[in-house]
């Protein structure tokens, strides 16, 4: 008898799906904890925020910190709204150019392993080891010579060029697009843009798709704050860091931030997920 | 002639790979390099640079007592946060794999999330809290393991195990999803092929199809993870406090940051990271080999 849950496979044996779940369920639980206890704080009425010994579940639970959430982004000097559209931007262009970018170099290293291209991967990953905290100087020399201190470009551009994505897409490409179907598409006479598009690119989705929840992520909580200075050009974690920092009296509305700041990421993680699985359910592009 | 030939062989590739490899000249190679270079320098920021040879490497191997400790925590701290974290990945990620599409996204989601929540792994701090309210020692007193309050986050023999606890909770991110994504990728006949050449198990399936099959995503799981476990710090740093008691909680990052953003010792600094660096590509050659032997 095989659990519902599972897909059918002969290897498996029901003992041992069993045995996966219930290390799931554990695992599961231990790594859910801390989330139930932040999701409770911020429906907690400030005495139970304070209370001693703390408290896990919420008693009486509360709208208030999200009130007060509301009353303090009202009162800033510049609309809220404003902030979530510079997050916005920064985020949706950051993203589509960098998963664009990267897949299309990713596509030529991995498919044409043009001359020069192998020492320019290596680069590439090498660069992953070296800590960020060192190049900010120079990163910075640089940004100001181009012009782009304060303007959305400074965090944007950057961000298009991050060696994680490229090397995600690259090792896809490598596991996934088959040289046959690329071969095939071409004798065909597709010209090259087309057959990395209609042909690489949809058989790497799963890749993709999560290079955008990652890139997406990065660029949500980005503060932009060592280029951007001119208030209306700020972004939402930078706002709501600053009601956050105003002190012991926030706290309520901190866990309600930290609530809000998550919700986007997640939203889209799901709806970006259930696609991924779609598409393996329906597409049967492997020959 | 051959020239020409050349360019019209390759000219389609450099065009795809141009903007990219530019961008990533100018941001990320040209900084590093610059980084390099100022590690033979003494540098305030505010003065020019200041030719010093290999003075700083000098004085980080042989007189800097604190650097030492700190190349010794991270070591710890990679060599325990990184392998964990990397088979948890893979073993999380192959066991929702098998599950029906919606449990798989429910409990991704669960294991990913703590990775993306930001700030929210400060709660550790009040669950490990050092009185004995704290919830861990709240429970480890009342079932009578421990007869007094520990204070986890500032006892020089707690602290590290406390932050690579916190470590892994939110180390399902990166690598956990390429996984998955991964796993996705794999040939489903490949498994069927398997089943009639006699891989009678879960395991012998694992070692025989899934792994070979994914071997790009594992190596890219395992730079992942060595950048992450060595280039630890920050999140040290908000758990334990600056400096950490005796320096038990001190790594190469946050060694770097107190001579970067705090003294202003930028050559020094970019001393630091460029032997950090020498330290991980030495760990992923060595990664590289063992990956070759799967399957």
């Amino acid at each position: 008898m095989k659990l519902p849950l599972y897909r059918k496979r002969v290897t498996r044996s029901s003992g041992g799906d069993f045995a996966a779940l219930v290390m799931l369920v554990i695992l599961g639980a231990f790594m859910a904890l801390p989330m139930v206890y932040v999701i409770g704080s911020a429906f907690k009425p400030l005495n139970e925020l304070f209370l001693f010994p703390p408290r896990f579940f919420v008693h009486n639970p509360t709208l208030d910190n999200f009130k007060d959430l509301a009353v303090l982004m009202a009162d800033s000097w510049v609309p809220i709204s404003r902030y979530f559209l510079n997050t916005l931007i920064i985020t949706a262009f950051g993203t589509a150019g960098h998963v664009l970018l990267a897949s299309l170099c990713a596509f030529a290293i991995s498919k044409h392993r043009f001359p020069g291209s192998r020492v320019i991967f290596s680069l590439i990953v090498l660069s992953l080891m070296f800590a960020p905290e060192v190049t900010a100087i120079p990163n910075y020399l640089t940004i100001s010579f181009l012009g782009w201190i304060d303007s959305y470009s400074a965090v944007i551009v950057p961000a298009w060029a991050s060696s994680l994505g490229l090397f995600l897409m690259k090792q896809f490409m490598d596991q996934m697009v088959p040289d046959s179907l690329l071969e095939a598409a071409r004798i065909d006479g597709a010209s090259e843009f087309v057959v990395f598009w209609q042909v690489a690119m949809p058989t790497v989705r799963p890749a993709w798709l999560t290079l955008i929840i990652l890139s997406f992520q990065s660029l949500w909580g980005n503060t932009g704050s060592s280029f951007i200075y001119s208030e209306n050009l700020k972004t939402l974690p930078y706002a709501l860091n600053q009601i956050v920092s105003g002190g012991i009296a926030r706290a309520g509305v901190g866990a309600a931030v930290a609530l809000v700041m998550m919700f986007v990421p997640i939203t889209v993680f799901v709806i970006n997920q259930r696609s991924v699985v779609q598409t393996m359910g329906t597409s049967g592009l492997k020959e | 002639m051959r020239g020409e030939a050349f360019w019209k062989k390759w000219r389609i590739s450099y065009l795809f790979a141009a903007p990219y490899v530019l961008l990533f000249l100018v941001f990320t190679v040209i900084p590093v390099i610059i980084s390099i270079v100022l590690s033979f320098t003494s540098y305030n920021m505010l003065q020019p640079p200041i030719w010093v040879g290999w003075n700083n490497y000098v004085k980080l191997l042989f007189a800097d007592d604190i650097f030492l400790i700190a190349v010794k925590n991270t070591m710890l701290f990679a060599s325990i946060t990184g392998p964990v974290s990397y088979f948890l990945c893979l073993i999380l990620a192959w066991f929702i794999h098998e599950l029906r599409p919606m449990v798989r996204t429910f409990l991704t989601l669960l294991f990913y999330a703590p990775s993306i929540s930001g700030n929210v792994f400060m709660i550790w701090t009040i669950l490990f809290s050092g009185d004995a309210y704290g919830w861990v020692n709240g429970l480890l007193l009342r079932w009578g393991i421990i007869y007094e309050p520990v204070r986890w986050l500032t006892n020089p023999d707690t602290l590290m195990w406390v932050t690579i606890l916190v470590t892994l909770w939110m180390s399902l991110g990166t690598s956990f999803l390429a996984f998955i994504a991964g796993l996705q990728g794999i040939d489903e006949t490949l498994y069927e092929a398997g089943a009639l050449d006699g891989v009678g198990n879960r395991w012998q399936e694992l070692w025989f199809i899934t792994l070979p099959a994914m071997r790009p995503q594992l190596m890219f799981g395992a730079i992942m993870s060595i950048t992450s476990s060595f280039a630890a710090g920050k999140n040290i740093v908000s758990l334990v406090g600056f400096p950490s008691t005796d320096y038990a909680g001190h790594t190469v990052i946050t060694h770097l940051m107190d001579y970067g953003n705090i003294r202003f010792e930028m050559g020094y600094a970019a001393a630091m990271a460029t032997l950090l660096f020498i330290i991980m590509v030495g760990t992923q050659k060595l990664i590289q080999r063992l990956l070759g032997k799967i399957g």
